[in-house]
């Protein structure tokens, strides 16, 4: 069964980008806008992996990881968070946050594949 | 480039959808940013603006943008600083931002249509966020945007001999918790060339003793791979500070990847476990801070969107005409077969009828949007001209949440902005010579929208000087607008200001400009479907309005005959209809009818005289007279052969293939298949208008006819009795 990918993002741009790169390789992908929608959407899909932005209204990326880790159902979900170039601070947070990795944008497609299969199992 | 393989359609349509966002998230960093200038911005306005400098930056780093991504670098660092207090927000910093924002405005729109922009055109604001973060940091150093984006291909080294490594690697629980999986990390090693692994299961305690969350496995794997130490380091690029790694065989730099605090530490230190050194020093920092300001503002999204292609609504909206001219069709075929003939035919027909009036509703209602999108704009605009200007000015707005057609509000914008910097530079007195006038030093301009019947009427006025009848009349008369000997009522002097190439201004102003007047307004206003007044007290103020169709599609019309033809008036428009007594109808000085209604007069109007069509019923009585209400409250009595009946039509337009019909607003289809022409009321009045003028001032300059004189005046006569007109308009 093809693995299923959350993608949250604020920009509809990066969704997109993010969504059609693992489409093509083969992952279902669901989308969200943000913090709180992604944790609605996780109540009522499961998924292998989530690939969240930090900066989002509502709920950022770093409060979206720390709430799935305290969830057990979400305790050992791959969540990869999207940062920058340069914003250390913001790895930093993501990581003390529980996330299990990070993807720099701008991203090119065959680097956020091999990202993501190191971290989906 | 981080692009690289992507096609290029879906680049393409990543690109447009990036645009798409960029425009909103100006718009709404722009209103924002606004805000600043009079009010201290909380951490929510100030995440809102940092959120859309940063997605467009992130944006335009996927695209290569590389000044978009500079300069919201740069932009974005000032905000940071000014959200978590670094950089104190006054004045002059909400007037740098507001300015960089123009500026990454323009960058933007730079980029999307491709266009060369100077290359220090952004030098200068660039400069000024720089200085403020200088500042702020006591003179050291600066964000300077880092460097380009590091392309992320650099890690595919091209191939090279193979090497050995040797890497150990013990995890810590930690890595588990962060959901990291080292049978994943060994099989991308394992992808990397010949792999042994060896497993060090020596820390295993008793099954009693184990902690199912801790860490008790390391391992050493022996890697022969052409791939570079930087590579392996990547595969754990993780996990570094979650495990013990050593990566022997060092002869290259590494590229990317690392937390570079730890990385010395975890070098050659085969001991595992024993490590409180080692432990995440990342784990102390106070994340819980940021996330929690960010989730204070947490409400949820009480309209959920999408976002849809215009040319798609376009398409459905014309689908949508089309239907309902069938439809038409439909009803017109059906009552030419005789009503007997299907009872249930008709029945079906009525519903579809309903049906496709309330799906044409539906959508018209998608390309609704309320004119907010225009009037936040011009907060700022009114404090720019202003303050060039050495004016106050206060400006309020009421009714941004009217909504009227996408299209409309596109075009509103510049007439509005224009007619607002009008006011300021025309209207509004300097302080000193307000107060002189006894008026408060502040001038005020209210700009408001609001829904009549199916047009919007938007106003905007002024306590400024008004106009200055007697200067207007002067100059037009010197320009040769009209004749010196013209008599002209106060309502036709003050609509000189419309007149083609007239400034009233008494220098001309880098405001307001030169050239462009007020006639391009009313010309765009009028190509909208609408109309523009004028109403001034002079040393009160003035007050234009705007009437405009909510939409430019469809027309709730009345099909009228004259002779052969057949024509649409607006529903709107229409009072009454009556077929006048004999008695009723005068002939008046200076030629025209009038019939008189209840006591009051109106002018008649033959359509078979203006369209020159044959055969039409000369004599009123014997037809009708549709009494009709133009815009600014004048009355009209078209006189026609009868009323065929009321319909929704789709407006097409005529100006694609014809030069604008003087009277005729466009035209339509009719049940029938046939094409009958849309009549534009404001027109008709202003044509016989003019015809009355001809004659006047050809023949009876100086003497108005009374019954004329009382008629036109009359609507505007509670024009000057308080400070602001109010406009006498339908409310139907």
């Amino acid at each position: 069964m093809a693995k299923r990918v959350l993608t949250v993002d604020d920009s509809k741009t990066m969704r997109d980008m993010v969504s059609f790169t693992l489409k093509g390789a083969g992952f279902e992908v669901v989308e969200a806008e943000d913090g709180v929608k992604a944790l609605s959407v996780l109540e009522r899909t499961n998924v292998d992996l989530v690939i969240t932005d930090i900066n989002m209204p509502n709920m950022d990326g770093v409060t979206l990881v720390k709430q799935l880790r305290a969830k057990p159902s979400h305790k050992s979900t791959p969540i990869l968070i999207l940062t920058t170039e340069g914003g250390e601070d913001k790895k930093a947070a993501g990581r003390a946050a529980g996330a299990t990795g990070w993807i720099v944008k701008p991203f090119a497609p065959d680097k956020l594949l091999q990202v993501v299969t190191k971290v989906c199992p | 480039m981080s692009d690289s393989s992507f096609g290029a359609n879906e680049l393409d349509r990543f690109r447009a959808t990036f645009f798409e966002e960029c425009a909103e998230l100006i718009a709404d960093m722009e209103s924002r940013l606004s805000c600043m200038l009079t009010e201290t911005a909380d951490s929510e306005e100030l995440n809102a603006i940092f959120r859309a400098v940063h997605s467009i930056k992130a944006g335009a780093g996927a695209f290569g943008l590389k000044r978009l991504v500079t300069f919201s670098h740069t932009f974005e660092a000032l905000l940071d600083w000014l959200r978590d207090g670094r950089i104190a927000q006054d004045e002059r910093v909400a007037t740098i931002l507001v300015k960089a924002g123009d500026i990454l405005a323009a960058l933007v729109e730079a980029a999307q249509q491709g266009k060369e922009i100077a290359a220090d055109f952004e030098t200068e604001i660039a400069n000024e966020l720089h200085g403020l973060l200088e500042e702020a940091s006591g003179g050291t150093s600066t964000h300077r945007a880092k460097a380009e984006p590091k392309s992320t291909s650099e890690s595919v080294t091209p191939a090279k001999a193979t090497v050995d490594y040797r890497i150990s690697f013990s995890p810590h629980a930690e890595l588990f918790r962060h959901a990291n999986e080292p049978l994943l990390l060994i099989k991308e090693l394992e992808r990397f060339g010949t792999l042994h692994t060896f497993c060090d299961t020596s820390k295993l305690p008793s099954l009693a003793a184990m902690e199912p969350e801790d860490a008790y496995f390391s391992w050493t794997f022996e890697l022969s791979t052409n791939r570079s130490k930087a590579d392996i380091a990547e595969v754990f690029e993780f996990v570094d500070q979650d495990c013990i790694l050593d990566i022997s065989e060092s002869a290259e730099e590494e590229a990317f990847g690392l937390f570079d605090d730890d990385e010395p530490k975890a070098l050659n230190e085969p001991a595992p476990d024993s490590s409180p050194a080692v432990a995440p020093t990342i784990e102390h920092k106070p994340a819980a801070e940021p996330a929690q300001k960010a989730q204070s503002g947490a409400k949820s999204n009480a309209n959920a969107t999408i976002r849809v292609d215009l040319a798609r609504i376009d398409r459905l909206v014309n689908m949508v005409g089309e239907l309902v001219i069938t439809q038409a069709m439909l009803a017109q075929q059906i009552i030419d077969q005789g009503k007997d003939q299907g009872q249930q035919a008709i029945q079906g027909h009525e519903d579809l009828a309903v049906l496709t009036r309330e799906l044409q509703e539906c959508v018209m209602a998608i390309r609704m949007q309320p004119v907010k999108s225009v009037f936040q704009r011009m907060p700022r605009l009114v404090r720019e001209v202003a303050g060039k200007l050495n004016k106050q000015v206060n400006l309020v707005t009421h009714g941004e949440q009217t909504e009227v057609d996408k299209t409309v509000i596109e075009e509103l914008a510049d007439p509005l902005t224009h007619m607002i910097r009008n006011s300021i530079d025309h209207g509004i007195e300097t302080p000193d010579v307000r107060i002189a006038a006894g008026k408060p030093a502040e001038g005020k301009i209210v700009l408001s929208a609001a829904h009549v019947g199916s047009n919007i009427l938007i106003h905007i006025s002024d306590d400024g000087a008004g106009i200055n009848r007697e200067r207007l009349l002067k100059k037009a008369i010197e320009k040769g607008i009209v004749t010196p000997n013209a008599n002209l009522s106060d309502e036709e002097i003050d609509e000189l200001i419309f007149a083609p190439g007239f400034s009233t201004a008494a220098a001309v102003t880098d405001v307001s400009g030169r050239g462009v007047g007020m006639d391009v307004v009313r010309r765009n206003i009028v190509g909208l479907g609408g109309r523009i007044q004028v109403q001034s007290t002079f040393g009160k103020g003035t007050r234009f309005t705007l009437i405009i169709p909510l939409t430019l599609a469809v027309l709730d019309g009345m099909i009228v005959a004259s002779g052969s033809e057949k024509y649409i008036l607006p529903l709107t428009s229409i009072i009454e209809s009556f077929r006048p007594d004999k008695s009723q109808v005068r002939e008046i000085t200076g030629g025209g009818q009038v019939a008189s209604i209840r006591g009051e007069y109106v002018r008649l109007v033959y359509l078979c005289k203006i369209f020159d069509v044959p055969g039409a019923v000369l004599e009123p009585w014997k037809g009708l007279v549709v009494l009709v209400e133009t815009a600014s409250g004048n009355k009209l009595g078209i006189v026609v052969d009868e009323l065929i009946g009321q319909q929704q039509v789709v407006i097409k337009s005529l100006l694609d293939n014809f030069t604008p019909v003087p009277g005729i607003s466009g035209a339509t289809i009719l049940g029938n298949g046939r094409v009958a022409l849309i009549l534009d009321i404001e027109q008709l009045a202003g044509m016989t208008e003019r015809r009355r003028h001809a004659t006047i001032d050809g023949r009876l300059s100086g003497s108005k006819p009374a019954l004329l004189d009382d008629q036109a005046s009359q609507p505007h006569s509670d024009v000057d009795d308080g400070a602001l007109p109010r406009l006498a308009v339908g409310s139907r």
